[in-house]
Parts: C-alpha cells; structure tokens; sequence
C-alpha cells in the first residue's frame, strides 16, 4: 500500500503526478458511496431519528407529534414491565453464555476422524439455520404440557407433567433454552474450526509434562481457541440482547408479561399500543445497553488490526 | 489432535464412543424429531391421544393439505422474490466498499470501516420506528421493496467487512502493476479483482441467503398481506388460525424450514468457510 501513502501529501507532490493522485483520492469514495448511502440512509440516520423521537409523545399516524422532554424515561423508569423486561434481558445475557460452553463441550467430543463424522457434525450444526419461528413453534410444541414429548419422556423417569409456558417463573429459561438450541451450534461450528488450527506440537510438550483430560484441555488448548471464544461470545451476547422472535412466537410476553424483555417491549409499546415515542425510548435504552458491547468490540477489533 | 484420537482407543472405549454419539445426537434432534413425527400423523391419531405411540396410519397427505387449504406457496414464493434480490444487491455494494476500504488508504477510512462494523450489532428496535415511518413514506409499506431495501440496506454492513477482510488477503502487487500500465480503477476492481473473490462471494452468498430468509421482525414490521408475506411471518399467522391442527402445522413448519436447511446440505463447505472466518486466527 505504500503507493497509496505517497498521494496522501497532495501538495508536494510534482505537477507531472498530480492528476493520477486525484483520481487516487476520488476513487474509494466512488466504490463505497452506493453502500454507505443506503447504509447511512437505513442504520445510521434511524438511530439519531429514535433518540430524538425518544423525546416525543406520538401515535405514529398522526402528523403531530407532542415534546415531551425526558417525560417518556420518567415513566419508563417507573414502569414495571421495563423493570420485569430488563431483568430478563440480564438472564438472557448471562444464561446464553452457555451457548460458547456447550459449543466448545460439543465441539471436543464430536472432534474425531471417524467415518461418518462430517454427517454428524453437520446433524449437530444444522438448527442453526433454522429460522427463529421454526425454533420457536417446534419448541412450543415440545413443552406442551399435555402433548409434549418433553413431559412424555420425564413421565418415564416419574417426573409430574408441568407447562414450562405458563409458569411465570419457568418461561424465560424455557425461553432461553429453545434460543440456546441453534447458539450452541453455532458456537460448536467456530470451535470445530479452531480445533483443526490447535498446534499439535504443543499437545505434545503438554502430553510429555504429563498434563491429561480436562488440564490439557484448559491450560494448552483453551489459550489457543481464544480467537473462537471471542467471537462466540460477541455473536452471544449480541444475540441475546436481539433476541425477539422466540419470545413474540412462544408466548407473546406472556404470562402476565411475564417473559417479556426489551426487544418485545419495544415492540408492543409501538406496534401494538400505537406508543411510538415510549418505544423509541424503550429502544434507546437497549440500544445504550449495546454500545458497551460494541464499543468493546470495536476497539479489540481496531487493536488487532493495528498489530 | 485434542482429543487423543478415539480409533487409537481400545476398543470396548471405542464402542462405547459411538454409542455416546448416537445418543447425543438423538437427544439434540429430539424437539426436532417430535414435529416431525407430528407432521404425519393423522388427526385421529392427536384426537385419541396417541401423541407418540406408533401412528394408526402414515398421513404424507398432511403436507399436501396444507399446500391446499392455506397460502403456504404463496409464502414460499414471497421469501424468494424478497431474498434473491436483496442478496444479490447487498453483496454488489459491499464488494466495491470493501475493496474501497482493504486496498485504498484515505481519510475516513477506519472510521467507515467501524461505522459498517457497528451498524451491524445495533438492536433492530433502535431502527424499527424510523424506518417504519420512512417506507410509510415512500409508499413502500406492504409491498416486497420494502423488506428488499431493508434487508439489502442493513445486510451490506455485515457483507462490508466479510469482503474487506477477504480483499485484504491479496497482494497488492497485482493492483500496483494494473495501476503502473495505467489501468483505470473500475477496469482493476472488475478484472483483477472480482475473478479472485469467487470463493468468498459464494460463502457470502449462501450465510446471507440463510440470514435474510429467516428474518421475521422486519417481515412483522413492514409487510402484513397474504400477498406479500414470506415464509416467517406466513407460518406463524397460521399457527393462529389453525390452533388445533398439530399436525399441519408440523408440516407446515417442516416445508418453511426446508430452503436453508437444503441450501446447507447442498453447500456445506462453502456455509461454514464464510462463518467461521476469523474463528481460526
């Protein structure tokens, strides 16, 4: 790239260069504004649009919209559903961490050269592409409490049938293991990847050292799957605080909004109740939530980068 | 290898491996093997209880029903007029921004690069108003342009930085010497450039197609005719009108689930190259 630093002095360089140095500072800009157009015009500028709107009270059909200031925090803070929403949002964030755990777990046992594997593994992977309502309708229909087949197979071991949806204390974790599902098999696949780049001269100093089963495992092979946990953590936490579509498909917020969180809030506050400045409020909060993370993200990234 | 290899084991450990696997994998599919008993049996069956014993009779007819009575094709036929276009769009742009941003140094570069980067993790609700009210506008609400533009719009951020990362792994060379024989620009992009990044366009190609066939919020948000619905949105609207039909639903679940997991089948290796990138080094 050493060509491109020289055309970054414009001023200096000698008149016989100067044309090819502009068409060098015009072309990038030519290749990425269709992109950043539509990007900035679909992501960028709706983000600065809800915090302002955040500041409104208005119904989304009328052409009126009323300031209210920060009255739409006010109240959301001393709205109990935002409390309910958000402590579920934290479960959701720390309980799809096991997504990174079952995928590494998955990931070593299935990491084996034996004839029929590669079908395995893809047998293991494929809920991943399976789109959420799918998930969320085979899951429902799993709890059932009187068709379940999870309730026919505890009945087996004795266990009293039970409707994981309808109690307001089982919901969100019933919730979050239908999520968990398609996550630990996206976390399995990254592992799987990082498993064929392990270094097998270090396995071999560890095995020579004596190190065997799990203290191989978290002393010489965990240090270098660290590329894979990163991203399966980011792609985890990110998707628990985007987690919607199970949620809105398996009980609507329910029971009692029970197992509502931020996401779907929003959305039935603006879509339902027609409350679109609360909503912007609600996805401000969220979206503020989410800035640590990416922000966190972004400056490993640009680290990394630097290197 | 870790762990030690399971064919250098003796060998009641390794039948006990294998044996380990099945279960293991009979487990994890078990939801999945539910629906998919469901799917045929017949509604006699579900009426009389007999929700997995061994079914009265193999009712294959479920998924021709359901193709009969509910617009199901109709959906199917939604999601690939919404999915194609937007793919094959977001893909475009993002191949030239990121060619901007791996082989040119110029002011704003890191900053778009990070903008691209941290548009894609935003929540969706931050955008759902805003852009709700911006189709409204352009009179685009309820009709496939609206999801296309959507889905083409937010999907180039995480295809930006797919190709930038990719692009940057070639030489510099071949884009230097173009330059030196005087070359113009695009000529580079399309020629030199393009040809070589067929692997990538491809892995690309198929995550998207996956991403955007799944959708369901945007779908919920933007669009609500049966005309234009896809898959998504079509088989949840269904599941609300035939609440008692287990076992259509099953089916119909099964036949919306069926696109992307064959895309996967068909195109494994190129599926999991474009995910797992960045997960090795």
């Amino acid at each position: 790239m050493s060509s491109q630093s020289a055309t970054s002095q414009a001023g200096v360089v000698p008149p016989k260069r100067r044309r090819r140095v502009g068409r060098h500072d015009l072309a990038p800009w030519l290749f990425i504004a269709p992109g950043a157009i539509i990007f900035g015009v679909y992501v960028v500028i709706p983000i600065f649009q809800s915090f302002w709107l955040s500041l409104f009270e208005w119904d989304g059909i009328t052409v009126d919209k009323e300031f209210v200031g920060l009255a739409n925090y006010q109240q959301l803070f001393e709205d109990e559903q935002f409390w309910t929403s958000l402590r579920n949002n934290v479960y959701w964030l720390v309980f799809f961490l096991l997504g990174p755990v079952g995928g590494v777990a998955i990931a070593v046992f299935l990491n084996q050269q034996v004839r029929g594997m590669r079908l395995v593994k893809s047998l293991f992977f494929f809920p991943f592409v399976l789109s959420q309502v799918v998930i969320g309708l085979v899951f429902s229909w799993f709890y059932d409490p009187e068709h379940g087949l999870l309730n026919a197979v505890l009945g087996i071991f004795g266990v009293p049938p039970f409707a994981p949806l309808s109690d307001p204390n089982m919901v969100t974790f019933a919730i979050i293991a239908a999520g968990l599902w398609p996550q630990v098999s996206y976390c399995m696949i990254l592992y799987l990847a990082g498993l064929t780049a392990v270094d097998p001269e270090q396995i071999e100093a560890g095995r020579l050292d004596g190190a065997k089963g799990f203290r191989m495992f978290w002393h010489i092979i965990m240090p270098q799957l660290r590329p894979a946990t990163f991203i399966a953590v980011v792609i985890t936490v990110v998707g628990a605080l985007r987690s919607f579509d199970l949620v809105q498909v398996m009980t609507d917020g329910g029971p009692y909004g029970s197992s509502s969180i931020l996401a779907f809030f929003m959305f039935q506050q603006s879509i339902t109740n027609f409350r679109m400045g609360y909503g912007a409020a609600i996805a401000v909060v969220l979206f503020l939530i989410m800035s640590v993370f990416i922000a966190f993200f972004l400056w490993r990234m640009i680290r990394t980068e630097e290197h | 290898m870790f762990p030690a290899p399971i064919d250098k084991a003796s060998p009641p450990k390794r039948y006990l491996y294998y044996v380990a696997v099945v279960v293991a994998l009979v487990a994890w599919l078990l939801p999945l093997l539910a629906v998919l008993l469901t799917s045929i049996r017949s509604a006699e069956d579900l009426n009389m209880g007999n929700y997995w014993g061994w079914p009265k009779e193999w009712k294959f007819s479920n998924y021709i029903e359901i193709f009969q009575a509910t617009p199901l094709l109709r959906y199917l036929i939604n999601s690939v007029v919404i999915t194609i276009p937007a793919v094959f769009l977001a893909i475009a742009l993002a191949t030239l921004g990121g060619y901007a941003l791996a082989k040119f140094k110029f002011r704003g570069n890191l900053l778009m690069f990070c903008i691209f980067v941290g548009g894609n993790f935003v929540p969706f609700q931050i955008l759902m108003v805003p852009v709700r009210t911006m189709t409204l506008r352009f009179g685009l609400l309820d009709t496939y342009w609206a999801l296309i533009l959507f889905h083409l719009a937010f999907q180039t951020g995480f295809c930006t930085l797919f190709m930038r990362n990719f692009i940057s792994t070639l030489p510099n060379a071949l884009i230097e010497s173009a330059r030196v024989e005087g070359v113009g620009e695009f000529k580079i992009f399309w020629h030199i450039i393009v040809p070589l990044l067929r692997p990538a366009l491809a892995a690309l190609a198929v995550l998207l197609f996956t991403f955007v066939w799944n959708d369901y919020f945007w779908a919920l948000v933007l669009v609500q005719s049966d005309t234009v619905k896809p898959i998504t949105t079509g088989i949840a609207s269904l599941r609300g009108q035939w609440l008692a039909s287990w076992q259509l639903i099953s089916a119909g679940s099964i036949v919306a689930a069926l696109p992307p997991v064959a895309m996967f089948f068909i195109l494994q290796r190129q599926f999991i190259a474009g995910l797992t990138l960045g997960a090795v080094k």
